[in-house]
């Protein structure tokens, strides 16, 4: 069962959403210009459900997959370049009859690579959360600058759900990518014109 | 009359390729615009507020307009359409019913006239309430195979002193449509109901 526009895909998806969030004001002030982030966010099948399996490389393939196709959502629901993004983030949630450790196969060992070129750099880590689940389960999306973690203005966070999922035997995967940072930032800390760019971190 | 100050916006696109069973050829695509904009009436109770409708038109227009661009451009290709409110703590239920005739209006105008009347729902909530908006056909409300509801909401909206407004559209059917009725291709379009 692949939907039809990918052939050759390996992910089994039921469902793609993207969120874009925009905020022109806050707190009667105005964000000028607004802060933009958007999620994408993918239903697919766990092949491993309902069964404990060593080998999860299939799920780390389609971490590959999914890193390219849901960064280039984003990045379209944005209406941006991909080096014109900011910060980024990434979650998962497996449904009831799956682990974590699924979770981790799609997030961490592939998933990185095509997000990265789909945004021309990203040398910061890529912050993550994942969980298991029901369905309409929260994921909040850790988001962070993606040439420098320690860009404190950039520290932020993409709440996203879909009402239904993930079902006992799906995963939800989520890539959020901003072209900006928090509304007003006012903490101090590394700025984004500080950014050396060299170790991921400043 | 009060000025429409937005907060911020949200646009979730859904694509449903399906539900277990055959996946459809061309999926399903609903949408939802979510807009917080300040209660001008929030915090005491205001007699005349019929005027603010009148004020959201322009907003109600620009909601629509994204709506049908973000599910592809063509209003030719919407099938489906609700609508909905969230009212924060310090307003009052009737300050969601303002949204019905701008809301409702602006997606007739953008959509080029159809005929069936935009179901809808509202509540009063605090941030993060979730929304169950309604969807029925355009042009005639018993088209069963496009009942549907889309499920919205923003972790931080609507303050006490907001108002969450939405507009939502879809492309198509529920991705397995299969519970019989009145059809699509079955519709006279005269009453907007069959």
């Amino acid at each position: 069962m692949k939907e039809p526009n990918r052939p050759n895909a390996r992910a089994r998806i039921r469902k793609l959403a993207t969120f874009v969030e925009e905020t022109v004001s806050e707190m009667g002030r105005k964000v000028d210009p607004p802060t933009r982030r958007a999620a994408a966010v993918a239903v697919i099948e766990n092949p491993y459900a309902g069964r404990y399996v060593d080998d999860l490389s299939e799920l780390m393939m389609i971490g590959e997959e999914l890193g390219e196709l849901l960064t280039q959502r984003a990045v379209a629901a944005l209406g941006i370049a991909g080096p014109s993004a900011e910060s980024y983030g990434k979650a998962a949630a497996v449904g009831e009859d799956g682990e974590v450790e699924h979770a981790a196969a799609i997030l961490h060992p592939k998933l990185g690579t095509p997000v990265r070129r789909v945004l021309g750099k990203g040398a910061a880590l890529i912050p993550s959360s994942k969980k298991r689940g029901g369905l309409g389960v929260v994921l909040d999306i850790p988001l962070g600058h993606k040439d420098a973690a320690f860009v404190r203005s950039h520290f932020d966070g993409m709440e996203v759900r879909i009402s239904d999922a993930p079902r006992a035997n799906e995963i939800v995967v989520a890539i959020a990518v901003t072209d900006s940072g928090r509304p007003l930032p006012r903490v101090g800390g590394l700025t984004k014109d500080q950014i050396k760019g060299e170790d991921g971190l400043r | 009359m009060p000025e429409v100050r937005i907060r911020k916006r949200l646009l979730m696109v859904e694509e449903i390729f399906h539900e277990g069973g055959p996946v459809a050829h061309s999926p399903q695509r609903r949408a939802a615009q979510l807009v917080v904009i300040r209660n001008p009436y929030a915090g005491g109770y205001v007699e005349k507020i019929e005027g603010f409708m009148e004020d959201l038109k322009p907003l109600g227009l620009e909601m629509a307009q994204s709506l049908v661009t973000a599910l592809g451009g063509d209003p030719k290709t919407i099938e489906g359409y609700g609508k909905g409110a969230i009212v924060g703590s310090a307003g009052e239920v009737e300050h969601g019913a303002l949204w019905h005739v701008p809301g409702g209006y602006a997606m007739r105008e953008v959509l080029g006239g159809a005929k069936a009347i935009v179901a809808s729902t509202k509540k009063v909530g605090g941030p993060g309430t979730r929304l169950d908006i309604p969807i029925t056909h355009i042009n005639a409300s018993y088209v069963r195979s496009h009942f549907d509801a889309m499920e919205v909401g923003i972790t931080d909206a609507p303050r006490a002193d907001e108002i969450l407004l939405a507009l939502v559209m879809t492309t198509g059917p529920r991705v397995h449509a299969r519970v019989g009725g009145l059809k699509a291709s079955e519709i006279r379009g005269e009453d907007g109901l069959r």
